[in-house]
């Protein structure tokens, strides 16, 4: 199959692409749908990984919640939509110089790391099933309600913080 | 399973495709020509009044914000779902728990008046300004 190589270079391209138009573009709208284009192909790339639910799941928190909290963000905050973003000669310097030292990190992490390789990759089921086990019955139950918990705070914290500037807002 | 995902893949290009070549026959066909009321935004025939880009309340924040979290929560039923029936009666407990500890938020923003529109906030501060 050489068709699948092709397609996850395409999404691989899609993702660099689509990233780099985000932090150059200059409306900021237009940032935020192609922030749209990165995580769905972010999400095609976990396909590639054998990640069904996290693939699924990054479509639907990122692209159907985070990214319409962004918009909202942009619409309200701003309250124009035409605003025009600048990027100044220092930015670049020290973004571009945070950005390879980050990406030489992750190459040396990459690099170290006995990766498990397999010649031939076996038939591979959904992993949707594998996580509901996982979750259900052995030591992640613990986490798992204690994450309940931690969306709860998450939720109290949000809304205790918005709501105060909201309301002055009115 | 990557069968299931060229599906979903298919159906992408073909969405993507069947948009591009509908937009490309039509700017073959058409006349073009340029009037100002075709630079209107269409709103069923009215015409709009004031600006597009206007600034929306800053109550849907808080709702998005509050989806947010509900959107991971369904996020974690799917699994759940899926080997239900295997696991049986503890599973069913364990996501009641789970869930229950969730509304506790919902409550909250509930009864606090998050979930409620413009009007009733007002009426809502006049009444605790005049206790």
């Amino acid at each position: 199959m050489e068709l699948k190589p092709l397609v996850f270079y395409v999404f691989a391209l899609l993702t660099i692409g689509s990233a780099v138009i985000v932090v150059t573009v200059r409306n900021i709208v237009h940032a935020a749908f192609s922030l749209m284009v990165t995580l769905f192909s972010i999400a095609g790339l976990y396909v590639f990984l054998q990640a069904d639910f996290l693939a699924a799941t990054q479509v639907i928190v990122y692209v159907g919640g985070i990214l319409v909290l962004i918009l909202f963000g942009v619409m309200m905050t701003s309250g124009r939509l035409d605003m025009k973003l600048k990027m100044e000669r220092g930015q670049l310097f020290w973004g571009g110089l945070v950005t390879i030292l980050i990406f030489a990190l992750l190459l040396g992490v990459i690099r170290r790391t006995p990766w498990n390789v397999q010649e031939e990759l076996g038939t591979v089921e959904g992993t949707t099933a594998q996580i509901g086990k996982a979750i259900l019955q052995s030591e992640f139950l613990l986490p798992f309600e204690v994450a309940s918990v931690i969306l709860l705070i998450a939720l109290i914290g949000a809304v205790l913080i918005s709501r105060k500037e909201v309301r002055e807002d009115e | 399973m990557d069968l299931d995902f060229a599906n979903v893949l298919i159906f992408l290009v073909v969405g993507c495709v069947f948009v591009l070549l509908n937009l490309t026959v039509s700017r073959l066909l058409q006349t073009r020509l340029f009037t100002e009321e075709k630079y209107i935004p269409y709103e069923c025939g009215e015409d709009p009044v004031g600006d597009t880009r206007i600034k929306f309340n800053a109550r849907f924040y808080i709702i998005a914000l509050i989806f947010l979290i509900f959107d991971v929560e369904i996020v974690f039923l799917f699994p759940w779902g899926v080997v239900f029936r295997e696991i049986g009666v503890l599973a069913f407990v364990e996501m009641v728990i789970f869930i229950a500890i969730l509304l506790v938020g919902l409550a909250y923003v509930w009864v606090k008046g998050d979930l409620e529109w413009i009007r009733s906030i007002q009426s809502g501060s006049k009444e605790s300004e005049v206790q």
